[in-house]
């Protein structure tokens, strides 16, 4: 309808499209649509509209769910207790936007009405679809989180526990299994059962208890051994959320222990220098052909301890002669790397040891301590470097390290021999000191002796 | 012959002969308590040894936060004898305090204070507080952190005095807090302002100590002492005393060199068991030990006001025993200066063990 | 006639006090003033610790590039930013003291040991490093890339 207000209004938006300030255009009541309605209509149109609204609060605020659960005891009103944490409901979502049926009804059967697209306690294998109703639907999510990830459902089908789950077996890992059905809460939140301080109790529920365990054959004691870990340590007692849990290697949806040959990956998310060393070095084809699972061959896997030096070398606690044995190359390697680094450990500890003398005994020796720390980082750099299994590159590193712990070293042998120097030079001055002293006495003694003649 | 005519050429125009004259009549009393007599003699030596290694110290000292901690690392370790020089510089600073207060309670209770000596015992009063300023000024200077926390909590205090408190906590720490201003500030009072002080105030007090002689305790007959020549009986006694201390000095340097410890960082905690050094250590103590609230006020404020009438007292003793004819005064005095001395070495032992 | 002998020989005694005396009196002054002008000599390092070093010379560094250099005893980082800006931090990283690196890729100071990320103000933005980077002073003095503690 070409309506010569409706022209005004466009007109007056249009002038204000591209950013400019707003123009202020008187607009006359006549303008409106409402008031150029006759009386009656007008009437009819306000009762409508109060109507409306009245229904439509009435309907937000009526959840008979909520109404009827409540009222009942034990499992049946425990959700409406657990939702009252849940992330969903505080985005305005209830009961019947998950479960379906109409919630305006008080009436059981109205309201929990399969017609209406009621599902009642989900079966397991039921479970990944209908949270993926909406958190597959990107549309949709991102009215909540524009950020938050679509793909869940689909790399759980990925796992071992979707690929169970397909399989008919009701007993795996669902979403509710680790996520919780109600009371829900973001990855981020503390009280979070996937939160990374919970990860590996909610992990543990299943994988830790033999009996549960035992159809699948799989071991149970990943958590205990997990628990013992410098990683678990790290998380718990330092709290360095960036230790990794049971997901930031197995993954999260999609869950699975990483392929033998992948295990260099996964480990190398953090390690990375040690991971490449490995990838380059000569063990890496060996191991892979073997089915040998890289890190965790020497590391182990769930209970990864503190790395020593130990572990290199050709003697009972090492863990080269796993597969070296006397007389191939490897094993003379192994033997030749932990006796280069043990060199340095003692040579870094004799100058310590040195220097610590020195300054017991009033030298000052902070300089060359801190050249020290510079042997000390050698050290570790070559820690770091038995991953490459080559002789050479720890030769590189540790020959530097040697000289500086070697310089420090006659640093604090040097300061040693100043302070006897200085003791030396001390008895020399205070001979003559004390000879002036006894000299200057017998003058006195002459000269009263004399006065007392005269 | 030369030497002689040399001699006479300088005392035309520098006319030291009379000085000379004086030299030679000078004479010192001889009884039970002539020992303490070279003490005072003593301070001074301990103070012409702080000043030259002082000044070789200045060679190679740079007075500012970032530099100053390593510029003494730097005297210790790469200049020659820098060890030497500056242990002998911090260890003769603690003999020299330690001289300092037993030359000041011989004389007080040796009653040296009383006419025509009140003058004396005056400028010696201030050259005590002098002597504490030079000592607190200059433990500041390494930069390390002992040095630090010790004048935070120092200043800290001066700045609890009653009206004038926050002033004069600014007026030493050049600022609100210990700073690298403190440092410098501490540096220009250490080497020029208590130099200076010190040359007038101990000028006045060795020329009146010349002036009137050495007196002789209460019990000792003026008339009837013996005596001994300054020049060069007592003077050689003195010179045995001051070779000695030089011989003190050299072995607490080799054997127990003063340390350097860690540089001074504002942002760390303090660590446990800050405590000034032992000369400040009963005042320190006491503070602790003062109850939070003393008859309704401050228990600090009461503590640093006592300290402070109790300095002024110590300044006016000559002014409150007079007469030599009063002995209950004479009495009372000495047994205050007792408990004072009993009093601050137990606080002082005590500040050790706590 | 005794008296003058022993006058004599007090007398011979008194000359060899006094040269013991003036020869151990000029010992002992030997003994203080030999240290006192050895310390008065400069010694070999004439400068106390390194507050600020050469790190590098202007002219080859180019842009987008770091390197490492050594800044007293300890290992630092002069950077040359994209746009051309030189800026120095230390080079131990914060989370377990490795030495980082610049990456030209990632135009971000990054530590290999745990893939720790830095920006170009030293800040820690990625990975486990929990604190940022100290920044030194970045002068330059003629063709010299100038380094020095704030």
């Amino acid at each position: 309808m070409k309506d010569s207000s409706k022209d005004r209004i466009r007109e007056v938006s249009n002038t204000t499209k591209g950013g400019g300030k707003p123009r202020q255009v008187s607009v006359g009541r006549g303008d409106c649509w409402l008031h150029r309605r006759s009386g009656g209509a007008r009437l009819a149109l306000s009762v409508g509209l109060v109507l409306l609204i009245a229904v439509a609060a009435l309907a937000q605020k009526k959840d008979s769910c909520v109404d009827c659960h409540s009222q009942m005891e034990g499992p049946l009103a425990e959700p409406v207790g657990l939702m009252s944490g849940d992330i969903h409901k505080s985005r305005g979502l209830s009961c019947a936007d998950c479960h379906g049926g109409d919630a305006s009804q008080d009436d059981p059967m109205g309201a929990m009405d399969p017609r209406k697209g009621f599902i009642g306690k989900l079966k397991p294998k039921d479970i990944p679809g209908f949270c993926g109703k909406c958190h597959s639907n990107a549309d949709f999510i991102k009215k909540f989180n524009p950020a938050l990830r679509v793909d869940q459902e689909r790399e759980y089908a990925t796992s071992v526990h979707g690929k169970l789950l397909q399989g008919g077996d009701g007993n795996v890992a669902t979403c509710a299994s680790c996520h919780g059905a109600h009371g829900v809460r973001a990855v981020n939140d503390p009280l979070s059962r996937v939160y990374a301080l919970n990860v590996a109790e909610t992990c543990a529920q299943c994988h830790a208890k033999g009996d549960y365990m035992k159809s699948y054959k799989i071991a149970f004691d990943q958590y205990d051994k997990y628990k013992l870990s410098v990683h678990s340590k790290a998380l718990y007692e330092r709290q360095d959320l960036s230790a990794p849990t049971c997901n930031d290697c197995h993954g999260n949806h999609g869950a699975a222990p990483p392929g033998v040959a992948s295990v260099a990956n996964v480990c190398g998310q953090c390690h990375i220098r040690q991971s490449s060393l490995f990838s380059a070095s000569a063990h890496k084809p060996v191991f892979d052909a073997m089915q040998v699972g890289e890190c965790i061959q020497c590391h182990r896997n769930h209970d990864i301890f503190a790395p020593s030096d130990e572990m290199i070398g050709v003697d009972e606690a090492s863990v080269c002669t796993t597969c070296h044995n006397e007389g191939d190359s490897g094993h003379a390697a192994a033997a030749a790397m932990r006796a280069r680094l043990d060199e340095l450990g003692a040579s870094i500890q004799n100058a310590l040891d040195i220097l610590n003398r020195a300054e017991r005994a009033g030298m000052e020796v902070s300089r060359p301590k801190f050249e020290l720390t510079e042997a000390r980082d050698g050290l570790t750099h070559a820690r770091v470097l038995i991953h490459s299994a080559s002789l050479d590159e720890i030769d590189k590193v540790i020959a530097p390290a040697m000289a500086v712990a070697g310089k420090s070293h006659d640093a604090g042998r040097a300061a040693l021999s100043e302070l006897s120097f200085r003791r030396k030079g001390l008895s020399v001055s205070l001979f003559f000191i004390l000879f002036l002293a006894a000299v200057i006495y017998l003058k006195i003694r002459q000269i009263e002796r004399r006065a007392s003649q005269a | 012959m030369r030497i002689e005519a040399l001699r006479l050429w300088l005392d035309e125009r520098l006319g030291f002969a009379a000085l000379g004259e004086l030299a030679r009549k000078k004479e010192v009393p001889v009884h039970r308590h002539t020992v303490w007599y070279y003490f005072g003699g003593m301070t001074l030596f301990l103070f012409v040894v702080q000043v030259a290694t002082g000044i070789l110290l200045l060679l190679y000292y740079r007075p500012s936060a970032e530099t100053a901690f390593e510029s003494v690392q730097f005297i210790i370790t790469e200049v020659q004898f820098g060890w030497l020089v500056r242990s002998v510089h911090s260890w003769s600073a603690n003999l020299l305090i330690a001289t300092l207060f037993i030359h000041m309670f011989s004389v007080y209770f040796m009653k040296a204070y009383r006419s025509p000596r009140e003058i004396t015992w005056v400028t010696g009063a201030l050259l005590l507080f002098i002597f504490l300023g030079f000592g607190f000024s200059g433990y500041l200077l390494p930069w390390n952190k002992l040095a630090f926390f010790a004048t935070k909590v120092g200043t800290d205090i001066a700045g609890v005095v009653p009206g004038v408190g926050h002033f004069l906590l600014r007026f030493l720490r050049g600022g609100d807090d210990v700073t690298g201003a403190t440092l410098t500030r501490f540096y220009g009072f250490h080497v020029a302002v208590l130099p200076a002080i010190t040359t007038a105030v101990l000028g006045l007090h060795a020329l009146l100590v010349q002036k009137h002689g050495m007196s002789v305790p209460p019990g000792v007959d003026p008339a009837t002492v013996k005596r001994m020549k300054f020049v060069p009986n007592f003077l050689l006694r003195d010179l045995i005393g001051w070779i000695l201390a030089i011989g003190i000095l050299a072995a607490l340097a080799a054997i127990f060199p003063w340390e350097l410890g860690e540089k001074a960082d504002p942002f760390a905690p303090a660590p446990a068991g800050i405590r000034p050094e032992w000369y400040f250590l009963f005042m320190f103590q006491t503070l602790k030990l003062i109850p939070a609230k003393v008859l309704g006020m401050d228990g600090e404020v009461i503590a640093i006001l006592a300290f402070g009438l109790g300095g002024l007292a110590w300044v006016v003793v000559p002014f409150l025993d007079r007469a030599p004819g009063d002995r209950r005064r004479s009495r009372v005095l000495t047994i205050a200066g007792v408990i004072v001395v009993i009093y601050v070495v137990a606080m002082t032992v005590y500040g050790y063990l706590a | 006639m005794e008296q003058e002998v022993g006058s004599k020989q007090t007398s011979g005694r008194r000359k060899f006090l006094d040269y013991l005396l003036g020869t151990s009196i000029g010992a002992t002054l030997v003994a203080i003033f030999y240290p006192v002008i050895k310390f008065m000599t400069p010694p070999e390092v004439i400068e106390s610790a390194q507050n600020s070093v050469v790190a590098g010379k202007v002219k080859e560094l180019a842009a987008n590039s770091g390197i490492i250099f050594k800044f007293g005893n300890k290992p630092g980082i002069l950077i040359r930013t994209p746009s051309g800006e030189l800026k120095a931090f230390t080079a131990v990283c914060t989370h377990l003291d490795c030495i980082v690196q610049y990456r030209p890729d990632m135009k971000q100071i990054w530590c290999a040991c745990h893939n720790g990320q830095y920006n170009l103000s030293g800040q820690n933005v990625g990975g486990p490093p929990p604190r940022p980077l100290e920044e030194y002073v970045v002068n330059t003095r003629g063709d010299d890339i100038v380094v020095s503690k704030g």
